[in-house]
């Protein structure tokens, strides 16, 4: 039986009904047509499907969307504010953080993570923060840079 | 990789999914999610019911009373890894909890469904051992507190009934002179443990080992406690020798698992030599 879920994406309200074993990486992409959010793997390895959940990153690939009911989500595209982007997407942009870019949206959304827990995070604990994230194309050097470069803006 | 389809219930209290879980038949409590979503994708599982507790405040905390920690089955990997009350009297918990997965599984899965879950190869089972926690149990008909080594039955079985929740995790506050480590060496693609060995052990001023608890995951189809290796340390002087010596009891009277991961053989290697390496960083740590 469909079921309604109300959430908040990127800001903005909604409502949808939704069969409850949709996974929210689908409702995001299909649903809601925001398809920042890959789909790497489907089992919950790689974290190319991860978002902000009430402030809290997760694959939204291991999650129900109705299991999102009320809550606030934020994706890739709700980053950018004002057409400026984010320090962590400008990070990825003047360090080289990606290549192929297919890892790239996920890998963001857990370097957001990272900063909003330590602001002033060891070269560690961003390869730590970054476990639940594969790239395979750039060997994770310029992520980590990237993040170093975000770490640095956000705090001047 | 969709499930099949089921009914999503969301009680907002304890009693309200007791009810659902028994009134339903073929329901599964859903927590984290973060293996039970993954087995439905899988279609390992496909439960008619899923009846998910994530809604239930009084699931969720971690306090102290009356010299116990108490932590709400539903507390997530996380919560648990950044708790400063835990950190300052059961600081096991908080060095188990960041082997666990990574950082988005931390953010949702829980103590709780990891217990109940009773992978062979988690983390939560082993530091909840050694820490000589209780489990509380409760159904429509009332509740039980099971000791941790009576909870873990077998490969992923445990002693909850299907109408039954596991609600809390008891944890007595160690005592002062007390060390612990958790050791673990990672299956390189899964991140599961291979072996995974916790320590909590508490000395006298003299350096007698008053009391010791050593939990093991990953080695048997069930985390256990290492009693053998216990018994050779309680009541006696604790030097480096001892410590290697009662280490070499870690995998005795155990049918080890055996994988393309890890031959038995292998892991009950690592078994001894990693709980030395947690008996000696424990002992240093008090
Ligand atoms: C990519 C990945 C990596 C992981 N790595 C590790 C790791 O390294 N080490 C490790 O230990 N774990 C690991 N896990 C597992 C993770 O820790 C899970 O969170 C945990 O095993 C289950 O907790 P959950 O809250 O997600 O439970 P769920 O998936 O919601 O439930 C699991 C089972 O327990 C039952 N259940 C849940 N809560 C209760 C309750 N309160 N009472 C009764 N039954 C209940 C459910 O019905 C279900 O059968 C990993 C998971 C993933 C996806
Ligand atoms: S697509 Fe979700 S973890 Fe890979
Ligand atoms: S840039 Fe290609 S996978 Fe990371």
């Amino acid at each position: 039986m469909k079921q309604v879920i109300q959430v908040t994406i990127n800001g903005k309200p909604r409502q949808d009904e939704v069969e409850p074993r949709l996974l929210l990486v689908h409702y995001l992409r299909d649903v809601v047509g925001l398809t920042g959010t890959h789909i790497g793997c489907e089992t919950s390895i790689c974290g190319a499907c991860t978002v902000l959940l009430n402030g809290a990153a997760v694959k939204s690939c291991t999650i129900l969307a109705v299991q999102a009911n009320k809550g606030e989500i934020v994706t890739i595209e709700g980053l950018a504010t004002n057409g400026k982007l984010h320090p962590v997407q400008e990070g990825f942009w003047e360090r080289h953080g990606l290549q192929c870019g297919f890892c790239t949206p996920g890998m963001i959304m857990a370097g957001v993570q990272i900063l909003q827990r330590n602001p002033n995070p060891t070269e560690e604990q961003i390869r730590e923060g970054l476990e639940g994230n594969l790239c395979r194309c750039t060997g994770y050097q310029h992520i980590v840079e990237a993040i170093q470069y975000a770490a640095q803006k956000m705090r001047t | 990789m969709i499930p099949a389809a089921f009914e999503y219930l969301v009680p907002t209290t304890l009693d309200e999914a007791l009810s659902a879980l028994s009134t339903h038949t073929d329901a599964k409590i859903l927590a984290g999610g973060h293996s039970l979503i993954p087995a439905m994708k899988l279609r390992l599982a496909s439960p008619k019911y899923l009846i998910d507790i994530s809604r239930i405040s009084d699931l969720n905390y971690v306090r102290e009373s009356g010299g116990q920690i108490l932590i709400g089955a539903g507390t997530t990997h996380y919560q648990i890894e950044s708790s400063t009350l835990l950190k300052e009297k059961c600081p096991l918990l908080t060095e188990t909890a960041p082997y666990i997965g990574d950082v988005q599984v931390r953010n949702r899965g829980t103590l709780g469904g990891s217990l109940a879950h009773a992978d062979p190869a988690a983390d939560w089972p082993a530091a909840i051992l050694a820490v000589g926690a209780e489990i509380n149990v409760r159904s429509s008909r009332g509740e039980r507190t099971l000791k941790a080594e009576d909870f873990f039955v077998d490969m992923m079985t445990t002693a909850l009934q299907p109408n039954e929740i596991l609600t809390e995790i008891r944890i007595p506050i160690p005592p002062q002179r007390t060390g612990s480590a958790y050791e673990k060496v990672k299956q390189p693609a899964s991140g599961f443990a291979l072996v995974g060995v916790a320590v909590q052990i508490t000395l006298d001023t003299n350096r007698t080992c008053q009391r010791v608890q050593v939990g093991i995951t990953g080695l048997a189809p069930k985390p256990f406690r290492a009693i053998g290796v216990e018994n050779m340390l309680k009541g006696k002087v604790i030097n480096d020798q001892l410590l290697a010596q009662a280490a070499e009891k870690a995998a005795d009277g155990v049918d080890p698992l055996s994988d393309i991961h890890a031959s038995a053989e292998y892991r009950s290697h690592l078994a001894r030599v990693h709980t030395k390496r947690a008996l000696q960083r424990a002992v240093s740590r008090i």
